[in-house]
């Protein structure tokens, strides 16, 4: 039989405020456990929470961003469990009326067709703190720091029909939330996490399968495989003539596989009611105007104009448009060196590599846009070979300098005076008689050997195209 | 000293005819005698009192003193009070020293007033009678044999037996007026939102309100001044301007309208009760006022829609004391669902647990809307009524409970008959409305108090109005013998 998936995500994003949602204790991350969080965040007999105003402008931000409808008036609700890292007892999230409804978003498949993915909602909430399981002897320990933290549930539609969808439609919210600027997206500090719904049915069947809830997911590469391991996992319940069960699964990276949490029999009755410590929340429409007046150029926008204004290739536009960071870098670069070709292809081939090796992210770059666009221009003005230019950038990435003082150091400087080169020339001619005449017989190839030989004797700094004209003309070719 | 109002205490403070350290030392000593009788204090805090005396001393010497400058008061023990044992009336919180100041705290503090402890109170502010307190009941000053009425009861008592010049109190369904008129003094609940809840212990948030328990109008008007205002850390507190409460005590009432709202003068309203609250309204009429018959149909309604309100929101409310992070925790605990169990098992009393019950089974799914929306819509109806009875009238006035002080252990096994001692109360709560109750007589020599309901944010005209009642009669002056 064959089988449709069916995914939808729900991405959990920390907003990038300053201070948590509801108290003025810092957000940073890495603290020692427990110092970021006062009096409200440990949930103290007799605190109340009050709403920082910057979530609003996030969420309103986000909610344009998308084509959704920004809520005027939303509410807070109290979501009540028992957890040693919820303080209250109760998580503050909204319900019945969140701040963002009904929205899209396109996203780009490898084969290059797009699809729009519908956005249920989206939510502000605080985070929970951390239970600590090691190093306590058989304790847990508890920190806080996160606990308050605010956070953005995006709820998709179950719009998604493979792993790889739902892959480009996380990739895509993150590069939408990260130029927004309402959060750091910052994967492995948890900034950026979901959950997956995800469930089979028989190609041609209108009706959803059963689904499962795929919890903790915070990478890229995870959603991908947990995703592709729960649809054969589901595919082999069906076929074997089973049943899905409607659960939670906890996606384990180690293992790659998901393993049930809790049936929806055990499912949690959360007793949701609207908070009392909070008043409705309201978004003007002069709030609505100031924040569309703030919003940035979004990805597709701006891979739109790379294409018309660099005439990059739609590829290498969505490449450098991915996130906000990597495409000022190209258009930085691009403008200083006034070869954005030559830029783009930097940018996305070596520069990425160099990056992706060391695990940095474009920010920590040691190759400033400024520093590439430098080397840059020496390619364009034939002071280097685009040979030389790899070991100029490595030198670059090693800290030895900017391009012009790492060519002079170096003596990079590519051979452009005719008579140096030709003397070389003619050493070459008068010690390969036999290739000579096989070059002169009709052997093209040899034209290679012959630039070859001089691009080593001169070290790589004669410029190829020029060894080859005048070895042409030497030879009355 | 002790037979001195706040408004005269103040007088003689600043005419430095005594000292705050003079009056407060006098105050220690009543409570050293006669607080035995009464358990009306949890904690007494002779040392803080006394520097705190001190410091008043010092402000009123260099002429920087507030009216409020060197009172010594008494705290209800929900108002978290920094470094001071803050147990709102539970076993769970016996070892909660609070690490900070609730805002009420820290306005008395600012205006030099001296605490000389917290006041005991029914468990989390739930009850009637201070008897579900984990320190014991409190007795009513009156006659021990009988309660205080609660949850303020501690602060009501002290204040009914002269341990204190006043008292703060908070009321969810109307646990400072119940108490003030078992008692025989005076207290007012603001408008919901007047007076800061932050660093109060909740119980249900969207009732709970702070307000004043003293011997009279004008004391409450004095205390209400450096309670009453705008906190930027309590979301529901309100940001307008607060009048002073004193300006306008003694304005003329002439031509006041009163509702008399004729549901609460009906079956269940003992008779001696009822005579001595309308011989009250009598002296309002020779004042000038003129009554009006009203209704407020659906009366009825309160208790039933208070009992899901306010026990789903205390559900929630007092999942925070999971034995975790403070307060009581069991010993021993094998797991964390042994360790939750066990500590909230032990550490709450039948009461609150009750409530935590009613409450989250409200609250659960397919419930819902058959009990907390319902409840929430008839909170709608019960606040039209007042709207519309406020378009014919300036004051309600109604007695605050249906009988006098009732004996201790009378109603303890009977929830349903201790909830509808506060049947009379609870209605201002679920529309938000301010409400006094004013010592307005005797029946079987024990106080009976006249409640005075006012419009949102007429708290000046409700003391006004009380204080002009004062002027012409005597009740807020008696004393219980034994306390004389």
């Amino acid at each position: 039989m064959q089988w449709e998936t069916v995914i939808g995500l729900e991405i959990h994003t920390q907003l990038a405020t300053k201070s948590k949602i509801f108290s003025g204790a810092p957000t940073a991350y890495g603290a020692e456990p427990n110092t970021q969080a006062c009096a409200v965040d440990l949930g103290l007999p007799g605190v109340l929470p009050v709403l920082n105003k910057e979530v609003v402008r996030m969420a309103a931000k986000f909610g344009l961003a998308i084509g959704a409808r920004v809520a005027p008036i939303s509410i807070f609700a109290r979501k009540n469990y028992f957890y040693p890292d919820l303080p209250k007892g109760y998580q503050i999230s909204q319900y019945e009326l969140p701040i963002v409804e009904t929205g899209k978003l396109e996203i780009e498949l490898e084969d290059g067709t797009t699809k729009i993915i519908g956005v249920t909602r989206a939510h502000l909430e605080e985070d929970a703190g951390k239970s600590l399981h090691e190093d306590f002897h058989g304790m847990t320990g508890i920190d806080l720091n996160r606990a308050g933290t605010p956070l953005l549930e995006i709820v998709s539609e179950p719009d998604m029909r493979s792993a790889k969808e739902a892959v480009a439609y996380m990739k895509k919210m993150h590069s939408l939330v990260t130029y927004l600027g309402i959060s750091d997206g910052n994967m492995q500090e948890g900034s950026f996490r979901c959950d997956a719904n995800v469930s089979v049915r028989p190609v041609g069947q209108a009706e959803f399968g059963t689904r499962t809830e795929l919890k903790n997911i915070n990478s890229f590469r995870f959603v991908e495989k947990a995703i592709n391991f729960e649809v054969e996992r589901q595919i082999d319940v069906l076929e074997g003539g089973g049943k899905i069960t409607q659960e939670t699964r906890l996606y384990d990276a180690d293992k790659d596989e998901t393993r049930s949490m809790r049936s929806k029999e055990e499912a949690m009755d959360y007793r949701y009611f609207p908070d009392p410590d909070l008043l409705p929340v309201e978004v003007s429409e002069n709030l609505l105007n100031e924040v569309k007046a703030s919003l940035p150029e979004l990805p597709d926008a701006k891979r739109n104009r790379f294409v018309e204004e660099y005439k990059l290739s739609r590829e290498d536009a969505n490449q450098l448009t991915a996130d906000r960071e990597t495409a000022d870098y190209f258009e930085t670069t691009a403008k200083a060196c006034a070869d954005a070709k030559l830029a783009a292809n930097w940018v996305n081939v070596s520069l990425a590599g160099a990056l992706n090796k060391e695990g940095k992210d474009i920010s920590e770059s040691p190759v400033s846009a400024d520093m590439l666009a430098g080397m840059l221009k020496r390619i364009t003005d034939n002071t280097i070979s685009g040979k030389i230019a790899k070991e100029v950038f490595e030198a670059m990435w090693n800290g030895e300098g900017d391009a012009d003082a790492i060519i002079d150091k170096k003596g990079l400087k590519q051979i452009t005076d005719t008579g140096a080169i030709e003397a070389v020339l003619d050493e070459i001619i008068a010690a390969n008689p036999a290739q000579v005449e096989q070059l002169k017989g009709g052997k093209d190839k040899l034209m290679g050997f012959f630039v070859g030989q001089v691009m080593k004797q001169t070290g790589g700094k004669a410029n190829p195209g020029q060894v080859n004209q005048l070895l042409k003309k030497k030879l009355g070719l | 000293m002790h037979h001195k109002t706040i408004a005269e205490l103040s007088k003689g403070l600043q005419a430095k005819e005594f000292s705050s350290e003079e009056l407060t030392q006098a105050y220690l000593a009543r409570i050293k005698q006669l607080d035995p009788q009464l358990n009306s204090y949890i904690t007494v805090v002779e040392e803080q009192a006394l520097a705190q005396a001190r410091e008043a001393d010092a402000l009123i010497a260099s002429g920087k003193a507030v009216p409020m400058t060197g009172i010594p008061l008494a705290q209800k023990d929900i108002f978290c009070t920094n470094g001071v044992r803050t147990s709102c009336g539970s076993k769970m919180l016996d070892n909660f020293i609070a690490p900070y100041d609730a805002t009420v705290i820290e306005r008395f503090n600012q205006a030099g007033s001296v605490m000389l402890g917290k006041t005991n109170m029914d468990e989390f502010a739930m009850g009637s009678s201070n008897e579900t307190s984990f320190y014991g009941p409190v007795k009513n000053p009156w006659d021990t044999k009988t309660v205080p009425g609660g949850s303020s009861g501690g602060s009501a008592a002290c204040v009914a037996g002269r341990l204190a010049a006043g008292a703060t109190g908070t009321d969810t369904g109307g646990s400072i007026r119940q108490p003030a008129a078992l008692c025989g003094i005076t207290g007012i609940k603001p408008t919901y939102g007047r007076v800061s809840r932050y660093g109060m212990i909740a119980f249900a948030s969207s009732l709970d309100q702070a307000g004043t328990m003293t011997q009279t109008a004008e004391d409450s008007a004095m205390m209400l001044n450096v309670m009453a205002g705008f906190d930027e850390r309590d979301s529901t507190c309100l940001d307008m301007a607060v009048p002073d409460y004193t300006v306008n005590l003694n304005d003329d009432i002439k031509g006041l309208k009163i509702g008399l709202p004729k549901e609460y003068f009906a079956e269940g309203l003992d008779a001696e009760v009822s005579k001595t609250v309308e011989a009250a309204i009598e002296e309002y009429k020779k004042l000038g006022a003129e009554v009006v018959d009203i209704s407020l149909p659906n009366s009825s309604l309160s208790v039933p829609a208070y009992y899901v309100v306010a026990p789903a929101e205390c559900s929630s409310n007092l999942s925070r004391f999971d034995g975790v992070r403070f307060g009581y925790r069991c010993e021993d605990p094998q797991d964390l669902e042994d360790l939750y169990k066990r500590s909230r098992g032990e550490g709450f009393g039948s009461e609150v647990k009750r409530r935590i019950m009613v409450g989250t089974y409200a609250l659960s799914a397919g419930y819902y809307d058959a009990y907390y929306l319902k409840a929430q819509k008839i909170r709608r109806l019960i606040s039209d009524d007042f709207k519309q009875a406020f378009e014919k009238v300036d004051v309600i006035m109604a007695p605050t409970t249906p009988t006098v002080a009732f004996n201790i252990g009378e109603k303890v096994d009977d929830p349903i008959t201790m909830y509808l001692s506060d049947i009379n109360t609870i209605a201002v709560n679920l529309a938000g409305l301010p409400g006094m109750s004013v010592p307005a007589g005797f029946s079987q020599n024990l106080p009976v108090g006249l409640q005075i309901i006012g419009n949102y944010f007429e708290e000046s005209r409700l003391l006004n109005v009380a204080h002009k009642y004062q002027q012409v009669t005597d009740w807020h002056n008696k004393m219980p013998e034994s306390f004389k």
